[in-house]
């Protein structure tokens, strides 16, 4: 372990460039400390975001070393080439300040994708029992840990070059919804799903499962919202 | 991309899946006496048959085709809205009418 590590940063907005900074190495480092680092002592204008710093909030993505990660939960150890390091912010989104990122696209596409709960009961109805095994369950538990950090987003070849496509977070998590056997929302959420720039965009590359820090497989979800709403479209249940 | 071509290209590649099988086992089969027009002519000619296979197998060759054309266009040529489509089926109908040009060629008496 060397003593300092070269560290690029973006700074500015979309025609800004990266600027060279020295940081400290420490042992157990994360690359979070690495930008905390730079904005306490080198320079406090540096612009970056961030919340609990434990894996759970998702504010933190950075694009490091090329690739998209959840920065607070990254060891530089593991990331650095040679004792550098370039950090920039998330690809396919606009930038609005060094590494941070304007992410109002991303969550408009999980609106797009009627990605909210539709009660099918009210609060006077007794709760309903859903088994842990039964497959719908199985299925939602399988994406249901999404925290919103928008890597797979920036991650993925069709978000880049189908600004229609609602990209692999919205769709995981209408599929969570679609395997909801208290959600009563289906009809619409599979039309919305179905429709271009739906599912049916995925070119199943899989960057989002390569890169997805809680380890979720969106193209799994993607390839069964394909099935469901080929049925459904089969069957007439939607246009 | 949306459901309805997404199904019309699953099911168009699900035809043609047995068909490119076929198509594979006769050329293997038709090599075997050595390859001559004669040959081939004597075997499609008047035949139902071929005329249905081939048929069928340029019909689905269109469609897929077509769809996957309209994608590329789509995604790397940035064609949008109405133009998208008409390409779609200009390509399509092109393919189709060619297509069907080869096997009236082969089956007609």
């Amino acid at each position: 372990m060397g003593d300092t590590l070269d560290v690029w940063l973006w700074r500015g907005g979309e025609d800004g460039a990266y600027r060279r900074y020295e940081v400290p190495q420490r042992q157990s480092q994360t690359v979070l400390d690495v930008v905390t680092y730079v904005q306490r002592h080198l320079d406090p204008t540096l612009a970056y975001r961030f919340a609990c710093r434990v894996g759970m909030c998702g504010s933190c993505a950075m694009t490091v070393n090329g690739r998209p990660r959840w920065t607070c939960r990254t060891h530089v150890s593991k990331v650095s080439d040679g004792g550098k390091l370039e950090i920039g912010p998330l690809a396919n989104l606009p930038v609005i300040k060094d590494l941070t990122t304007d992410m109002t696209r991303f969550f408009e596409k999980w609106v797009e994708a009627d990605g909210r709960f539709v009660p099918s009961a009210t609060r006077h109805d007794p709760l309903p029992r859903i088994s842990p095994e039964s497959d719908a369950r199985v299925e939602a538990d399988a994406a249901i840990e999404c925290i919103n950090c928008g890597i797979c987003f920036a991650a993925c070849d069709t978000v880049r070059w189908n600004e229609d496509y609602l990209g692999p977070a919205a769709l995981n998590r209408a599929w969570t919804l679609v395997n909801d056997e208290r959600d009563a929302g289906n009809t619409s959420r599979l039309e919305a799903v179905a429709a271009k720039g739906g599912c049916h965009a995925c070119h199943t590359h899989q960057s989002c499962e390569q890169h997805c820090p809680k380890a979720l497989n969106p193209t799994a979800s993607i390839a069964g919202l394909k099935r469901r709403t080929m049925k459904a479209f089969i069957r007439g249940e939607i246009k | 991309m949306n459901v309805r071509l997404f199904v019309w290209q699953r099911i168009t590649a699900a035809i043609m899946a047995p068909l490119v099988l076929g198509h594979l086992a006769v050329i293997f089969y038709a090599t075997t006496n050595g390859l001559s027009a004669a040959e081939i002519l004597g075997r499609t000619r008047g035949s139902v048959g071929w005329a249905l296979f081939y048929g069928v197998f340029v019909f689905a060759a269109s469609v897929h085709g077509a769809i996957g054309v309209r994608q590329i266009a789509a995604e790397w040529g940035r064609v949008r809205g109405t133009a998208l489509d008409l390409l779609m089926f200009l390509f399509g109908g092109l393919l189709f009418l060619l297509g069907l040009r080869a096997v009236v060629a082969v089956v007609l008496p």
